[in-house]
């Protein structure tokens, strides 16, 4: 009846064995990532840095160096101009204004008029003023703030604390590879990435959770067995579902980033970075570093006691 | 859990058909029988549409309410014996009336006749000076008033264009978001919103030196200083102070021509009538400077008097301005300035092309993650297939319910679901595995598998569903329309895997009493 398995039921990989292997990639992952971001920096979006966004179809196919020059010659300060997608599809981006949301305004009129016969239609305009942009910035970061906090907060609540403190140790891995990422290879960081980091959030938090939980019910189960073959039999037991959980997201956000046209297209790819790096992590980061914070069958039997599960 | 109890059969049934009831509509373009007619609205980014965020300068407000405070302050200091002396005048200066040098005896006379002109102020003495401002109560009202009378003359000129169905709201304290679907290109209304309108008569001081006071800002007592001024001419007008008539004495204003000119025609009410009739009786052959947003429009002789309440407008018009003008004139002056924050504009092709963009991933998505559940897990893989298509019919239903808004972010959102909502089915499944492994019946292991997962299941849920819940809340834009769908997903999936899957697993355990698990 099944035609696939991909992961045999008897699968025991010794994935404890090579948590200084896994360490020293990540340690490696999180200073090239910082690194990327202190000296590249990122490609902050007009929702974050202020400025406008037009996006055109042309009427015939644009003539990208001919629409810079005429564009950047307008004293409007920095002027970008790519295709996006389609030859006649044409993203032009230009930096904020000096002297406040009414210049701002000025300059978008300003640049519709020297388009004037060129443009079939304007697909999209935005527009981001100084003020919203900071703002923006506030609550970007504020519901990131609040959501991994209560994230935090919750797994405390359920599980021992080495298990809430491993959770954010992998959680920060990989949101900061993520940003790392981006810094790494310039996309553009908008308010979209966000939601695309608190997803992968999302996503590897779940993943560890899963394990997490796993490795409890071992612990309650088997008494004598050493911590490390524990631990390892609860990732070999949860593999296949990892294996195949990744995998069914991973086909739905290929199909996003193949079929979803070129607004989602950046938001997809940071997704299917998440995805890996989330399960990865679940696996070498978050199981070993309950190793490294010392959980013990000690530290947990108190919990044990209380709650005597009834299966 | 294999008991599954008749109450708890009839409700999962129950859910699965109202969502599939609410959600048909949406794939179809007509209404279709009897079901139901809500549909899932679309966000700008997939309709197309203007979205515009402005701010009211409600200082303004407060400033221009304060600088006619000042002149009451000024009598009432002089009105009565003993008149307070001040040495340092009185001036606005922010969202204070500051009245400078009063001597010391006089202090307390002068606060106490302060008191006196206005409950919304407060009076308090600092140093020499005395400081007028309203009360904190008075500023909030006033701060609110303006906002609201902001959003009610916003909606006026929105409407008068004719857009259909426009969103316009509060946010925040002193912001206003108008949204407008099928807006292609918000230049027109912008100049409509980024004009105050308000429209004054003055009589012009003919007496008046107009080159002393442009060179040398030498003004007579009660006078202004006044420019037409538009893109040819820049003409200084001395104008007296006092205003004749408002604009809010407009009745009605309609674009019009007079000898092959466009003008705008207006009409005053009774009392607005009666004084212009006045006015202009009593100023024959004198000019009469008209106004708008301190800037002259033009300022015509007043021939004869103009007594039928109705009047003209003539200025150096194109005809889209005589329409525009009429158009603010007839929907009311604003009472401060607005200015627009943040524009998002979306044309009708690009929201087309993501609404297609988006079905098409959701569809490959689909059809990949049911081939390869069906791979991987044989029947039990197509059960939960089935329980994703309810999980999406339920995703629909419960946003065509709420009325919640689907945007862009937002398909990413379901399609990203769709990928993650057969987790809690890989998660019972494999648990399902493990014990039918582990030599259980089947009957044993299908039950203690859906025990064992559905802790796990709730803990990673739960997890998910906090975040995406503070994402919402704090959110703005994309990331509110992705937490939107998400969270819908993260429900509707949670229960399609405990209730809906249990469900199909029962139903079939029932019937072929199977004597080992094809998993």
């Amino acid at each position: 009846m099944r035609l696939l398995t991909i992961i045999p039921p008897d699968t025991s990989i010794n994935f404890i064995s090579k948590r200084k292997v896994a360490f020293v990639f990540s340690i490696f992952l999180i200073l090239v990532s910082l690194g990327a971001y202190i000296y590249q920096g990122l490609n902050l979006g007009i929702d974050f840095r202020g400025g406008i966004l037009i996006e055109i179809k042309t009427q015939k196919i644009a003539n990208i160096e001919q629409l810079r020059l005429k564009l950047g010659a307008l004293g409007l300060g920095e002027v970008q101009v790519q295709k996006f997608g389609d030859p006649r599809d044409v993203l032009i981006r230009v930096q904020q204004q000096d002297g406040g949301e009414d210049a701002q305004q000025k300059a978008i009129s300003i640049v519709k008029n020297s388009l004037d016969g060129l443009v079939q239609e304007y697909r999209r305009t935005e527009s981001v003023g100084p003020t919203v942009g900071a703002e923006l910035i506030r609550a970007a970061v504020l519901a990131v703030s609040l959501a991994l906090a209560a994230i935090l907060i919750y797994i405390w609540f359920r599980f021992e604390w080495q298990f809430g403190v491993g959770a954010v140790i992998a959680l920060s891995h990989d949101v900061i590879s993520t940003i790392g990422l981006f810094a790494l290879t310039q996309l553009e960081f908008n308010l979209a990435t966000v939601a695309a980091i608190l997803t992968i959030a999302g996503y590897s938090i779940n993943d560890t959770v899963v394990i997490y939980d796993r490795v409890r019910e071992e612990l309650r189960r088997y008494k004598k067995l050493a911590m490390p073959d524990l631990f390892n039999l609860a990732l070999n037991r949860t593999l296949s579902r990892t294996f195949l959980t990744s995998v069914t997201t991973l086909i739905a956000l290929l199909a996003l980033t193949i079929f979803g046209g070129a607004i989602i297209r950046d938001f997809a790819l940071a997704m299917i970075w998440g995805v890996l790096i989330g399960t990865y992590s679940s696996i070498f980061i978050a199981v070993p570093a309950l190793m490294l914070l010392k959980l013990s069958r000690e530290s947990f039997s108190a919990e044990l006691e209380q709650e005597k599960s009834p299966d | 859990m294999i008991n599954y109890p008749r109450w708890t059969i009839a409700i999962t049934i129950l859910v699965c058909v109202w969502g599939l009831l609410f959600s048909i509509p949406n794939f179809f373009s007509s209404q279709i029988g009897v079901l139901p007619q809500s549909k899932v609205k679309l966000g700008l980014d997939l309709q197309g549409g203007a979205h515009l965020l402005l701010e009211v300068e409600v200082d303004e407000v407060i400033k221009t309410t304060l600088e006619s405070f000042e002149s009451e302050v000024r009598r009432e200091l002089r009105r009565r014996k003993p008149r307070i002396n001040y040495t340092g005048g009185i001036r606005v200066e922010g969202t204070d009336i500051i009245v400078r040098g009063v001597k010391k005896d006089q202090k307390e006379t002068a606060l106490k006749r302060l008191t006196t002109i206005d409950r919304d102020l407060s009076v308090a003495a600092s140093g020499n000076n005395i400081v007028v401002r309203f009360t904190e109560e008075a500023l909030k009202t006033r701060r609110q008033r303006a906002i609201e009378q902001s959003i009610e003359v916003v909606r006026r000129r929105v409407d008068e264009t004719g857009v259909s169905e426009p969103i316009i709201q509060q946010q925040g304290s002193e912001r206003i978001i108008v949204q407008m679907p099928g807006i292609k290109d918000p230049e027109r209304i912008k100049r409509l919103l980024g004009q105050t309108a308000k429209l004054n008569f003055h009589l012009v001081n003919e007496e008046a030196d107009v080159s002393a006071a442009v060179n040398k800002g030498v003004l007579p007592s009660g006078s202004l200083l006044l420019y037409e001024d538009d893109k040819e001419v820049k003409v200084p007008y001395v104008v007296r102070k006092e205003i004749v008539v408002t604009g809010e004495r407009l009745v009605d204003a309609q674009a019009s021509f007079q000898d092959g000119q466009p003008i705008v025609s207006f009409r005053f009410d009774a009392q607005g009538g009666k004084t212009f009739g006045k006015v202009t009786t009593e100023n024959v052959n004198r000019r009469l400077a008209i106004v708008l947003d301190n800037k002259v429009v033009s300022a015509p002789n007043i021939q004869s008097p103009i007594l039928g309440g109705s009047g003209i407008i003539t200025g150096r018009f194109t005809v889209q301005q005589t329409v525009d003008l009429a158009l603010v004139l007839r929907a009311g002056a604003l009472p401060a300035p607005l200015t627009i924050l943040e524009e998002r504009t979306v044309g009708p092709g690009l929201g087309a092309d993501s609404i297609s963009a988006g079905k098409i991933a959701s569809l490959v998505g689909f059809v990949a993650v049911v081939v390869f559940m069906v791979a991987s897990y044989g029947l039990f893989g197509f059960m939960a297939s089935l329980a994703l298509v309810i999980n999406l019919a339920l995703i629909f239903a419960l946003l065509s319910v709420l009325g919640a808004t689907l945007t862009l972010p937002g398909i990413a959102g379901i399609v990203l679901t769709i990928g993650m909502a057969v987790d809690a089915n890989v998660l019972i499944l494999e648990r399902i595995k493990e014990e039918s492994r582990n030599g259980r019946t089947p009957i044993s292991s299908i039950d203690s598998g859906y025990k064992r997962a559905l802790t796990t299941i709730l803990d990673s849920n739960i997890t998910t569903l906090i975040a995406a819940l503070l994402l919402f809340n704090f959110g703005t834009g994309p990331i509110k329309g992705f937490a939107v769908t998400l969270s819908m997903g993260i429900i509707s999936s949670m229960f399609t895997a405990i209730m809906l899957t249990r469900l199909l697993v029962v139903i079939w355990l029932r019937r072929k009493k199977p004597s080992e698990l094809p998993i």
